[in-house]
């Protein structure tokens, strides 16, 4: 059992996973560096799969470099690239490796990327893709065909409280639950309103203590990537008022932090919340600076944290 | 006499609803909007890309598919029991269906048709079903 599954389903802890970065040139160098960043502070590491719509090294290979490294992977796979067959073949891959968690994601449309040229797939949708990873869990391909042994599967999928139709988007989390999330990463909200409502109405549904939510947040240095965000990366929606914060504060950068704490502490206090996802554009020392301000505990030392400044503007999409 | 009856079936359903003739309609149970004209083809809901002003990710002059079907299910007078069917998980198409008549397979069951894993895979709450 992951440590993920079991903080989720036997403890009442709550979790911390953040999204790994992307890769790409010096992949394994550069996997290390952001690793040793991590260590010791995070239950699960996201490994993405062609984020926002870009090529980036595959999902699997980064989920393994991210177990041999010491973290916790949670493999993403999106339905925009591979169809039924690459998903079941992507999952089984990862299993053999140890990865343990994995979470279902629509994913980007092509056109959010640098390749909007490329063919979609969309084989399956989210909801589905669930159901497929349910199904390999209990010992089945799609077809029927047997797994013996079922690979060992903790199983999750992604909402977003901030995108309309506000109300309909908890009926998605039931459709996902049923068919075997337990887990729920949120894509970045901005409005503290609609989270509210959302993890309301996810408890109205009587699905509290059933799925874990975990809302999403993230580390900037200033008001650019709030803008790109609102204007660029689909469903995320950034209040103009949240924007002129950052901007017109006397020290934009320790107002975006102070600004993402604001919106963590604001998460966790919500129901049926048991975690929170961290995405770190900042590759600095806010990242301890927010675990230990939410008073998260680092779990073993390691040598001191890089502080590379790697650009990652193509990676917003939880 | 199974392409006319395809061929009579988009006659009709193209110019009103759209169809793409995946050949295992379900517009019934999502208001009446075909799910097939959502850019990602998506079955089971809206994606996380919807604008602030409800339009599509993908083409920003188009109002979410999604949306459309969730509005058009709650105000339109269509038959509870269609209603009751648009939370249901729609299983991934059966992409040999296509260009096929939906009428045709939904009369043979066809379109009931689903891979052997997914029809064993059980929900795993009350209330909401396949």
């Amino acid at each position: 059992m992951s440590t993920l599954e079991h903080k989720l389903t036997k403890t009442t802890e709550t979790v911390f996973t953040a999204e790994f970065h992307s890769l790409d040139g010096n992949g394994l160098e550069k996997a290390k560096k952001y690793a040793d960043r991590f260590q010791g502070w995070f239950d699960g590491v996201n490994a993405t799969d062609n984020t926002a719509a870009h090529a980036h090294a595959s999902n699997v290979a980064t989920a393994i470099a991210i177990k041999q490294l010491g973290l916790e992977p949670i493999l993403q796979i999106v339905c925009r690239d591979k169809n039924r067959l690459a998903q079941q073949a992507d999952i089984m891959g990862a299993s053999m490796f140890g990865v343990e968690n994995f979470v279902a994601l629509t994913g980007d449309d092509v056109t959010a990327g640098d390749e909007p040229e490329a063919r979609r797939v969309f084989d399956t949708d989210g909801p589905q893709l669930v159901r497929l990873m349910s199904t390999i869990k209990r010992g089945e391909y799609m077809s029927g065909r047997k797994i013996d042994p079922a690979p060992h599967m903790f199983i999750g999928a992604v909402e977003n409280p901030g995108a309309p139709p506000f109300e309909y988007r908890v009926q998605r989390v039931a459709k996902k639950y049923a068919a075997g999330a337990k887990f729920l990463q949120l894509q970045i909200c901005y409005h503290q309103d609609r989270l509210e409502k959302f993890c309301a109405g996810v408890r109205d549904a009587g699905l509290a203590g059933k799925i874990a939510i975990i809302p999403t947040v993230v580390l900037v240095k200033g008001v650019r990537p709030l803008n790109f965000m609102h204007n660029s990366v689909p469903g995320i929606d950034v209040p103009a008022d949240q924007i002129a914060r950052v901007e017109s504060a006397a020290n934009p950068s320790e107002e975006a932090y102070l600004q993402t704490l604001e919106f963590a502490q604001h998460a966790l206090a919500q129901p049926g919340v048991r975690g929170l996802h961290i995405t770190d554009f900042r590759n600095d020392e806010t990242l301890e600076r927010l675990m230990t301000d939410l008073g998260r505990v680092r779990q073993i030392s390691t040598s001191e944290p890089t502080t590379n400044d790697v650009k990652d503007d193509h990676a917003y999409s939880a | 006499m199974t392409t006319f009856i395809a061929t009579i079936e988009h006659v009709v359903k193209g110019p009103v609803w759209g169809c793409q003739d995946c050949g295992q309609c379900v517009l019934h149970s999502t208001g009446m909007t075909c799910p097939m004209t959502c850019p990602k083809t998506l079955r089971n809901g809206p994606c996380g890309g919807v604008r602030e002003n409800g339009h599509c990710e993908v083409k920003p002059e188009m109002k979410c598919v999604w949306l459309k079907a969730y509005d058009r299910t709650q105000d339109w007078p269509l038959p509870a029991t269609w209603k009751a069917e648009y939370n249901h998980l729609r299983p991934p198409v059966d992409n040999r269906l296509k260009g096929t008549s939906s009428w045709k397979n939904f009369l043979t069951k066809r379109d009931r048709w689903t891979p052997t894993g997914w029809k064993n895979s059980t929900d795993e709450s009350q209330g909401v079903d396949h």
